[in-house]
């Protein structure tokens, strides 16, 4: 396993853990963001419509 | 003589010991306390009996969860030197030394600055308002200022506690009604004799931190009269929303029996010595702490009460939704 701040195997697995939880939380929050943006045109688009 | 300090800012951060882990992060956001907020603010939301889109409502009570676990890291962040002198929260992620308090603040700025964002995109600019406000008022108003300066501590406090069903509310509608506001009394009324049932046992820890709790400043005896006063007020309160027109047959019953179960063991904590000096056992080898089980119990069951009393509305407006 990679340990470029010469923390420790135990250091470096929870680290490489966190980081990958950040980028679970950050494309979850992209996917959000993109759903709400469709909820919100297709409800101005109906409103548009009608 | 010796010397006892009461002072909390003897406690040093503790040296990081152990690596934080993915986890370590998520006990940051008091799950737990997270939990309640998401049922009543779910609540809130849904006893506004509007219509809304699925995913902007799921988006709504996510934002209300996220905003919590932001006060939370950073009530964590703040308070690092007094939890580390308390039993209850001593194994704390910052507390122990896992997470540094600047990481600790950094990561409540980013996920309050994310959930009142979205929120205010998502949803409407009122609730983001509130849960802005909520925020503010649990980090900086309750955990700054108050918590280490009054024995009001989390009286006042209580109303960011209060908040989740006016802003679940607030979400689904764009504004906050009286019958919101009830929602809101409730839980305000609710968390005096809560919490302080669980600090007639815990006051010695808090004595310690220097925290000023009220069986610490004003005595056992004095809280537990304050415990039987709030639950006077707030049983016939939670019996309110059954002739607002927000509460049906089902809440009016869970409201009258849990209000007098509720008072019956208030009643029951202010007759005993809860709260008071341990008292040498029978064999004079180990000390009993009077009243212990009658705090314990009131403690567990106000959890249940009011867990009781929002599932009820919950059910009610479910039901007549889907009919």
């Amino acid at each position: 396993m990679s340990d470029p701040f010469h923390e420790g195997p135990a250091a470096a697995k929870a680290r490489k853990m966190r980081s990958v939880m950040i980028a679970v939380a950050l494309v979850a929050f992209v996917v959000i963001v993109f759903v709400v943006t469709i909820v919100k045109i297709a409800a101005n688009i109906g409103h548009g419509a009608g | 003589m010796t010397e006892v300090s009461l002072s909390y800012a003897v406690a040093d951060p503790p040296a990081t010991t152990a690596p934080a882990l993915w986890w370590d992060y998520l006990a940051l956001l008091k799950p737990r306390v997270m939990s309640l907020v998401v049922f009543t603010g779910l609540t809130g939301l849904v006893c506004a009996d509007t219509p809304m889109n699925p995913i902007l409502a799921a988006v709504a009570v996510l934002c209300i969860a996220v905003g919590a676990g932001a006060s939370g890291a950073l009530n964590m962040a703040y308070d690092q030197d007094i939890d580390a002198i308390m039993r209850r929260t001593r194994g704390r992620p910052v507390a122990a030394g896992r997470i540094g308090r600047g990481d600790a603040a950094a990561f409540g700025f980013v996920l309050a600055g994310f959930s009142v964002m979205l929120m205010g995109l998502a949803v409407n600019y009122l609730a983001a308002a509130l849960l802005l406000f909520t925020i503010v008022f649990y980090a900086l108003v309750y955990t700054v200022w108050l918590k280490r300066s009054t024995p009001q501590n989390i009286v006042i406090g209580g109303a960011s506690g209060a908040l989740p069903p006016v802003i679940g509310w607030a979400a689904a509608t764009g504004h906050t009604p009286l019958n919101a506001w009830l929602l809101f009394a409730i839980i305000f009324l609710w968390t005096p004799p809560h919490f302080w049932a669980l600090a007639l046992n815990s006051g010695g820890d808090y004595e310690k931190a220097g925290v000023p709790m009220m069986p610490v400043v004003k005595g056992a005896k004095f809280t537990r009269l304050q415990i039987l006063l709030y639950t006077l007020v707030l049983a016939p309160v939670a019996v309110l929303p059954a002739f607002t027109g927000l509460g049906g047959v089902a809440y009016f019953a869970v409201s009258v029996a849990g209000g007098a179960g509720f008072l019956f063991l208030a009643a029951r904590l202010w007759r005993s010595q809860a709260g008071e000096a341990a008292l040498p056992g029978p064999d004079g080898l180990y000390s009993v702490k009077p009243g212990a089980k009658q705090g314990r119990d009131l403690f567990a069951y106000s959890i249940l009460y009011l867990s009781a009393l929002f599932a009820a509305l919950l059910i009610e407006h479910s039901v007549k939704a889907f009919s």
